[in-house]
């Protein structure tokens, strides 16, 4: 759906995207991960044709970028950098006039869609008020509506939660999981591990406009190695494991073993009684901070004498 | 994409306000001179204003005059300023782009949705100054002693089918004139972000034209300044119509339109849309 060669972008002296190779295939959700200022942003935004590259290739739905962007975005919906509509106006108004500043939109099904779009984000009982009024979180809906308005292929969505109070992001989750089953591919740039965690199939990571890492996220999530017991006969478990016991915390233990099937078994055989037992995994959230280097928006001090960061 | 932008122009409050206020600095001054007690004694004074007070039905031609030289360029100069880069500021055009709608195609709305805010405004500006113009000051059937005739500034007499003609070469040329120093904000305001910084570059250019216009060591460009030939429209009134300067005025505003949106138009299409 999303495959990008080589991609480079240069703002005057800042290079924010830094020669990308990136790979979405139809039916993936696909989170793009990376610190606030990675080039996150530059990156969707060369994809939807608004930033020229300043070398490489994009081809989005087949079809190359920026040459062909015309028949690439009707079947593409897009939240980019936050949601946007005239203050003054209706959020239905809002969608009409989007729906009707572009190509292929019927204007006797308009109002439907409108209607059914606004319906999937949850604001179907919207009033005339103007959006000025709204709350964030309500603009954060309308912009999605915005994205959903046309039944896209592809959705690029750019911070999609943002705003939104944890029974909003749950619903979004739900409903990007829901059209993703209907054959939408989703492609979700965030800087939140858990919502990536808990949403996408894939995930790219970027640092410093590089991509430095692109997999499913099933193989990411590899074990430690590490294995978290729960046991009310801890003391007899640490006699046990002598060795093999890394941190003990009350009834909680967390013990260093290869298999953690024969552990449970050793354990069991001993006569314990164990109420949680969780061989590790590595998180979302120690995969990133292994590949990335601390976001552009920490600044620190650099030394003088010797040059170097501190 | 046209309809989408004219319907964003009629929806917009501030538009109607700014409409509002050019209709009424006319008719507060229509209602200044009918009530003073000594209005300019004949002979003397401007002449559209003696005539006026003869025939309500040349208020329209006064009433543009009195909105021309700052008025009707502001209200141009913040719709066009706020064109693109409000747009841009408020991050509807990144939208609107990835709609998709095509730059040039946004643009050559952009210049519709203006040249029909000029052509509302200066309407409308007529239409209330006529009202005014004939409540206050009536038909000038008394002075001349045929119903509905004036006394162009020639001295001939143009009967109303004629006055109506004049009137509306006049709306057409100063549309032009208009649209003309629109594009100059068109064009500034694919620069930037703020929309009050493209008008405000507008009026700059306004001021300066103004200024060079009266000074005569830049005599060799003043035929090349945009406010040059913008008062050119009262040879419209005169008998037979003195066609010289008129010409000259639309063509140079057509140089103005294609340069400045060849300009915009060049910088809009390869730019990075970056708010």
């Amino acid at each position: 759906m999303i495959v990008t060669r080589r991609l480079s972008k240069r703002f005057d002296r800042v290079l924010a995207v830094d020669s990308v190779d990136l790979h979405v295939r139809e039916g993936d959700r696909y989170g793009f991960l990376g610190p606030n200022g990675s080039g996150k942003t530059t990156l969707v935004r060369m994809l939807l044709g608004l930033v020229y590259a300043t070398s490489g290739e994009i081809e989005v739905l087949g079809r190359p970028v920026p040459k062909r962007v015309a028949e690439v975005l009707p079947e593409v919906g897009a939240l980019v950098e936050g949601p946007a509509a005239y203050p003054h106006l209706s959020g239905r108004r809002n969608l009409a006039l989007l729906d009707a500043a572009g190509p292929g939109s019927d204007r006797r099904t308009r109002r439907h869609r409108v209607d059914e779009a606004l319906e999937r984000v949850g604001l179907a009982g919207i009033d005339r008020r103007p959006v000025r009024a709204y709350s964030l979180g309500m603009r954060q809906r309308l912009g999605l509506a915005g994205a959903l308005l046309r039944k896209p292929r592809l959705l690029i969505l750019d911070e999609p939660t943002n705003a939104l109070d944890p029974q909003g992001i749950r619903e979004v989750r739900e409903l990007l999981i829901h059209l993703n089953r209907a054959g939408t591919t989703v492609f979700l740039s965030s800087h939140l591990l858990a919502e990536v965690e808990q949403l996408c199939t894939r995930v790219g990571i970027v640092d410093r406009g590089r991509l430095v890492l692109e997999q499913e996220l099933t193989d990411l999530r590899t074990p430690t190695g590490r294995v978290l017991i729960d046991t009310p006969d801890a003391a007899a478990a640490v006699a046990l494991l002598d060795g093999q016991l890394e941190l003990r915390d009350g009834d909680h233990l967390v013990v260093r073993h290869p298999d953690p099937a024969a552990l449970n078994t050793l354990l069991v055989n001993a006569g314990m009684r164990i109420t949680g037992f969780t061989p590790e995994r590595r998180t979302l959230e120690q995969v990133v901070l292994d590949v990335t280097s601390t976001g552009s928006d920490r600044v620190d001090r650099i030394n003088p004498h010797g040059g170097g960061a501190l | 994409m046209i309809g989408v932008e004219l319907r964003k122009l009629v929806l917009r409050p501030r538009m109607w306000l700014s409409v509002f206020l050019l209709c009424a600095l006319p008719t507060l001054v229509a209602i200044f001179l009918a009530t003073a007690d000594f209005p300019p004694p004949r002979g003397q004074g401007g002449a559209f204003l003696n005539a006026v007070l003869r025939n309500g039905s040349l208020y329209p031609a006064a009433a543009l005059a009195l909105v021309l030289p700052v008025f009707l360029p502001l209200a141009v100069a913040v719709l066009a300023g706020d064109s693109v880069a409000g747009e841009s500021a408020s991050g509807t055009l990144r939208y609107l782009l990835s709609r998709p709608v095509g730059r040039s195609r946004l643009l050559v709305a952009k210049l519709i949705a203006l040249g029909a805010f000029i052509v509302l405004a200066i309407a409308l500006v007529v239409i209330t100054a006529l009202a005014t113009g004939v409540a206050l000051f009536g038909t000038g059937a008394e002075a001349v002693g045929q119903p509905g005739a004036i006394t162009s500034l020639s001295g001939a007499t143009l009967g109303p089918g004629a006055l109506a003609m004049r009137l509306l070469g006049t709306i057409g040329y100063i549309v032009v004139s208009m649209l003309g120093f629109g594009v100059i904000a068109l064009f500034f305001s694919t620069l930037t972000d703020s929309g009050l910084g493209a008008a405000l570059g507008a009026l700059a250019v306004l001021i300066t034209s103004s200024v060079l216009e009266t000074l005569d060591a830049a005599a060799p460009i003043k035929p090349y300044l945009p406010t040059n030939y913008w008062l050119a429209w009262i040879d419209f009134f005169r008998d037979p119509i003195f066609w010289h300067s008129i010409n000259k005025g639309l063509l140079l505003q057509a140089g103005y339109i294609v340069v400045f949106f060849g300009a915009a138009w060049a910088n809009f299409s390869t730019k990075d849309v970056t708010s």
